[in-house]
């Protein structure tokens, strides 16, 4: 179940959560004040230390341009899927007779650090009649509405393929 | 320029909660638990999403509170989904009699 494959540098992820939790406080806030930036400051770095293997959405990212480029072809992939997934969602809960044809399949993922499996899982989810139902290292338990393959190499590319070159070049 | 922003900040709610408005009939219709969290997933994160941007066209000066409060719901609304679903696997919970295969509760049969 143990989900660390890669090599983890402890600094730069407290570094990360940081930097996170003070760009949501500003956002909150909206005002630059000092003493608000300074108790911003101060919550952040506590809860950065209590939480030390907390998640940011920057965690494991790779900060190339390559994978900037990635995450904004992913979002905007990510955005079209959904829409899909809710007009065909609509079709189906609209149709009279119902058309389902739901099952578990199993699905297995290339990506090996944390971030990015938990993107993966969170985006199959959100996704066109997927969501994702158990999580165990590289192996993802997906729930569909209507079932496709279920052979895990066809089922891969059917659910996850999509997600995964780009979230491979954002976290790896 | 305000009466075009107002209008199409109404259709973004209107397309919103219409999508809103199918997840709970989803939620209704479909037959088993994870159907059913399908159903309200799907609708809710993109029902919410288009009017929270519908606000942001009718109330500009909000727009970096809707992303914020946008980006949370994106990322914990599928984990609490996820989590629903494994607790209802874990638990037994009926699967709907259309259920065609469940490949988790094979693999769970094998291990010891």
């Amino acid at each position: 179940m143990e989900h660390t494959s890669q090599p983890r540098n402890a600094l730069r992820e407290l570094g990360v959560l940081f930097i996170t939790l003070m760009l949501f406080w500003v956002m909150l806030v909206g005002t630059l004040a000092t003493d608000t930036l300074l108790i911003g400051a101060l919550v952040s770095l506590s809860v950065a230390l209590l939480y030390r293997d907390g998640l940011s959405f920057f965690t494991e990212f790779r900060a190339t341009p390559a994978a900037f480029v990635a995450g904004i072809r992913f979002y905007a992939y990510f955005f079209i899927k959904l829409a899909q997934s809710n007009l065909r969602l609509a079709a189906i809960v609209l149709s009279p007779d119902l058309p389902v044809n739901p099952g578990i399949v199993k699905v297995r993922t290339g990506l090996k650090s944390r971030m990015g499996r938990l993107m993966l899982a969170n985006s199959i989810t959100l996704t066109p009649g997927t969501l994702s139902v158990e999580l165990d290292g590289e192996w993802l338990y997906v729930h569909c509405v209507t079932v496709g393959s279920l052979d895990t190499e066809r089922a891969t590319e059917e659910i996850a393929a999509g997600f995964e070159r780009f979230l491979e070049v954002m976290y790896g | 320029m305000g009466a075009i922003l107002d209008l199409i900040g109404a259709l973004l709610l209107l397309a919103g909660t219409s999508f809103l408005l199918l997840g709970g009939l989803g939620l209704v219709r479909m037959p088993d638990i994870y159907n059913r969290i399908q159903a309200g997933t799907k609708a809710t994160t993109l029902g919410t999403l288009l009017s929270l941007v519908g606000v942001g066209f009718l109330h500009p000066e909000w727009s970096l509170k809707l992303l914020l409060i946008g980006v949370f719901l994106l990322f914990t609304n599928p984990l609490s989904s996820q989590v629903l679903a494994r607790a209802a696997h874990r638990t037994g919970t009926r699967k709907s009699p259309a259920t065609v295969v469940d490949q988790l509760e094979d693999d769970l049969g094998e291990r010891p």
